[in-house]
């Protein structure tokens, strides 16, 4: 491995490791606010988790989700939020083979498109209601 | 002397499940265990959550905690992205299919498996680490799938080292995944024993690289968890919530803390919460 691919490796690494902060952070603070409409609004009422009930199709996929929280639905805007955080290790992946392709690493490249496809196959593929 | 979510308002469960998801946060960074493992227990023990919506919200906590940390690991310079990169294709597989496992295998045989987990965990923790090897020959696959790196070493500077094993490796990370994606947690002890363990990487080296593909890997059973309906919001919210917190001041006060009884006393809860996780398991009770 040569000196400047190390140096790359580094940079890059340097940059996903900022965004995946980011990304992070954007997720706790909209998490933080649906907390705090559903607070305000079901703060009172009691929790049932003893039994599980599975949540409603519309807090299940991305459509869904995006139309409850734009309604400031808190429950979707907590969910939005999650989904965020859920997409922060697919940015890095997709983040990574940019820059292995970068690197022309085309095997590395490939690996990490693998990867990738079975990430956005978890997310969109496994059953989703659009 | 469990807490019945039935007394309390959601204010009041709120606060106490993200003051104790906090609490688990925190002792998972101080001690290097990760906080989801007890995570799963506090939720399903004491405050009596179905153990799939426990394993939904934990799983949603792994993902904060490993993505929060990875800028800090990388400035470090250990971690080697190669191999966690090409390890994560056997992870996300395995993720994958033990999401759809979670799905079908009973609660109780899911708190039994739990219940022996922990217990490795706390046995892994324990136990004393043999000196790494060095000088190992090439591997030709490795070599191939260009793995071998160095690592800043504190007394000789920069160290190189060969990876071993690889289909090894590769296998046990698939039973890593499955593990995450069953029990929605980071499963870093046997990401850890995999890349140790199996293929030789050095020990640094193999728990900052197994520290990012944590994330990767519960990204990949977070969909299928998604999908199914296991992640909700209320119960999700002030577990990642607190986790992250916990995590972000464990991380800080790290270098100053005397860490040893602390593992001690950890491995401890860890154990209690394993035994208590079989026998709930066993008799019904999960």
């Amino acid at each position: 491995m040569s000196a400047t691919k190390v140096w790359t490796d580094k940079k890059i690494e340097g940059i996903v490791g900022n965004l995946l902060r980011a990304g992070v952070l954007l997720s706790a603070l909209v998490v933080m606010l649906g907390a705090a409409i559903y607070l305000a609004r079901h703060g009172s009422s009691h929790p049932d988790y003893r039994i599980f009930h599975g949540e409603p199709v519309e807090l299940r996929g991305l459509r869904g989700i995006l139309a409850q929280a734009a309604d400031l639905r808190s429950r979707g805007m907590i969910q939005l939020g999650l989904l965020l955080l859920v997409a922060t290790p697919v940015a890095r992946v997709a983040f990574s083979v940019w820059g292995f392709a970068e690197e022309r690493d085309w095997m590395y490249a490939t690996f990490t498109l693998i990867v990738l496809v079975i990430l956005l196959y978890s997310l969109f593929g496994s059953g989703m209601v659009f | 002397m469990a807490y019945s979510q039935f007394s309390m308002n959601v204010l009041a469960f709120t606060a106490l499940v993200g003051l104790g998801s906090l609490v688990a946060g925190l002792l998972g960074a101080l001690t290097g265990l990760g906080g989801g493992v007890v995570l799963v227990p506090l939720l399903t023990l004491f405050f009596k959550v179905d153990i799939r919506y426990a394993i939904g919200a934990s799983l949603v906590s792994v993902i904060a905690t490993s993505s929060g940390a990875a800028a800090a690991y990388v400035k470090e310079g250990y971690s080697n992205i190669r191999i966690g990169m090409f390890l994560e294709i056997a992870t996300t597989l395995g993720a994958l299919l033990g999401a759809y496992l979670t799905v079908i295998v009973p609660t109780s045989a899911l708190a039994v498996i739990f219940g022996v987990m922990l217990l490795y965990s706390a046995y892994w923790t324990r136990k004393p680490r043999p000196k790494s090897q060095r000088n190992l020959p090439l591997d030709p696959l490795a070599t191939r799938l260009r793995m071998n790196g160095t690592f800043p070493d504190p007394e000789e500077g920069m160290r190189s080292y060969n990876v071993q094993h690889v289909p090894a490796g590769f296998s046990l990370m698939f039973g890593a995944g499955a593990l995450s994606g069953l029990l929605g947690i980071g499963s870093g002890a046997v990401k850890v024993l995999a890349m140790d363990q199996a293929m030789k990487i050095p020990f640094k080296v193999s728990t900052t690289t197994s520290n990012f593909m944590i994330g990767v890997t519960a990204a990949a059973s977070a969909g299928v968890y998604l999908n199914r309906g296991y992640i909700d919001p209320g119960l999700a919210m002030p577990v990642m919530l607190g986790v992250l917190a916990g995590s972000l001041v464990g991380t800080r006060i790290l270098i100053q803390a005397q860490t040893n009884w602390l593992r001690r006393v950890f491995s401890l809860v860890i154990v209690l919460l394993g035994l208590e996780m079989l026998y709930k398991g066993l008799s019904g009770g999960i």
